[in-house]
């Protein structure tokens, strides 16, 4: 790892200011990508500033039928959280199936949203769910949020401060894992809310998308029943885990695994 | 070099040090403070060796800063025993032989122990899916769900 210079601010105007100020900084959240990467040379941010510090970032509430999560709240808090948990089950699903436990129990949601790793499981909660991303200057839809490969929204220095979640009326996550990595081969969440259906993969584009071809076949409702048609493979990844045509089976499978899981 | 100071408690005692920035958590403890039983098996967040219970909490040190565990309790495997009686969950692991040669039982048992803390009594399938991030190119596991389950049952006692 190349050396940095460490800062650890204790509001979000002190991080805000602190990244203006500095050549080369980077947000630190829970490190559990931006530390590994760090230690291969991938990033050496000249500044790294630590957003651990900020109380205001961390913590789930409820707040009638939103569930609001702080941007440094761990996976594990929001797997554990009993608020999330009684009322949006598989967003708490979700949160328990990333990584192993140590790195739930520091990995952050920010910092997996913000990093938009193709085969992260949160994004496809993001999307499913119709989330919002607050930040310290405006709020993101979800749907605008994700824009590629490693790529969001965001401007330089915004930092985001929570991402609220409407309460659907139902929704699943079902993933196929990567045996090794646990990050998602392919990962579905299928959601019913009052406007419609909303089926959000990760893992099998280079960004987390919404599969619109299921979301007509289904139309209202999350009906096991429904006869959803072929995923096509085009443009799908493919690695030494799986091909394309493979995922683009697996889209299917798992969606239909979401749909069963959902509560 | 960017160097800053930490100071936390590590197994009930005050340390506060002088360190580069880059500094991991792991290497503070085997380096600077010379407590060896926390391991580096990967170094790439995988293996889980390098365990150790901060504020109570199961994490990879060789995954955080030392500059992170600032104002942190921190407890590596050197500080489970109680006037030289061995933990109960390190009592289970030699009772039930669940180490050969040993290098991932550190943090074979700071995960145990995370695990009791969140569940008091964990069933087979609870445990082996909480050992997902700990490595042992030894044993095959079984000895090591054994003695979990049993050091679970010897902590709720
Ligand atoms: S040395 Fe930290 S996980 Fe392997
Ligand atoms: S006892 Fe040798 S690696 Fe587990």
């Amino acid at each position: 790892m190349y050396d940095f210079t460490y800062h650890r601010p204790a509001t979000i105007a002190d991080a805000a200011a602190a990244f203006k100020a500095c050549a080369e900084a980077q947000f630190l959240s829970g490190g559990q990508t931006l530390l590994p990467i760090m230690k291969q040379r991938l990033a050496k941010p000249a500044n790294l500033i630590d957003l651990a510090g900020i109380a205001a970032l961390r913590g789930a509430s409820v707040d009638g039928q939103t569930v609001v999560i702080g941007a440094t709240t761990p996976h594990a808090d929001v797997a554990g959280a009993a608020e999330v948990r009684s009322t949006i089950p598989a967003l708490a699903a979700l949160a328990e199936c990333i990584g192993d436990p140590q790195v739930r129990n520091r990995g952050t949601i920010a910092g997996s949203i913000a990093n938009s790793d193709p085969s992260a499981d949160y994004p496809a909660a993001l999307l499913g769910l119709g989330a919002t991303v607050r930040t310290d200057r405006r709020e993101i839809a979800a749907d605008d949020f994700f824009t590629g490969l490693f790529e969001t929204a965001l401007e330089e220095g915004e930092i985001i401060t929570a991402v609220s979640f409407p309460v659907p009326k139902k929704a699943g996550y079902a993933k196929f894992p990567n045996p090794a990595s646990r990050y998602a081969i392919v990962g579905v969440m299928a959601v019913e809310t009052a406007a419609g259906v909303r089926i959000a993969v990760t893992g099998a584009r280079p960004c987390v998308f919404r599969a619109t071809s299921f979301e007509a076949a289904l139309g209202a409702s999350l009906s096991s029943a429904a006869a959803l048609p072929a995923f096509p493979a085009d443009g799908l990844n493919q690695d030494i885990h799986a091909s394309a045509e493979y995922r683009a089976h697996l889209v299917g499978v798992m969606t239909k695994r979401a749909i069963a899981a959902a509560t | 070099m960017s160097s800053i100071s930490v100071a936390m408690t590590v197994n009930g005692t005050r340390v506060s040090e002088s360190v580069p920035a880059r500094t991991l958590l792991v290497q503070l403890l085997r380096e600077q403070l010379g407590l060896t039983g926390t391991h580096v098996g990967c170094d790439t967040s995988q293996c889980g060796a390098c365990n150790v219970l901060v504020n109570g909490r199961a994490v990879k040190s060789c995954t955080m800063l030392a500059a992170q565990a600032d104002g942190a309790e921190v407890l590596t495997i050197e500080g489970l025993e109680s006037d030289g009686q061995l933990h109960p969950m390190q009592a289970a692991f030699k009772e039930h032989h669940a180490l050969q040669c040993g290098f991932c039982t550190p943090g074979m048992v700071i995960t145990a122990i995370d695990l009791v803390a969140n569940d008091a009594n964990p069933g087979e399938a609870t445990i082996r899916k909480y050992l997902e991030g700990n490595f042992c190119r030894c044993t095959g596991y079984h000895n090591i769900v054994k003695a979990i389950a049993a050091g679970a049952e010897a902590m709720r006692s």
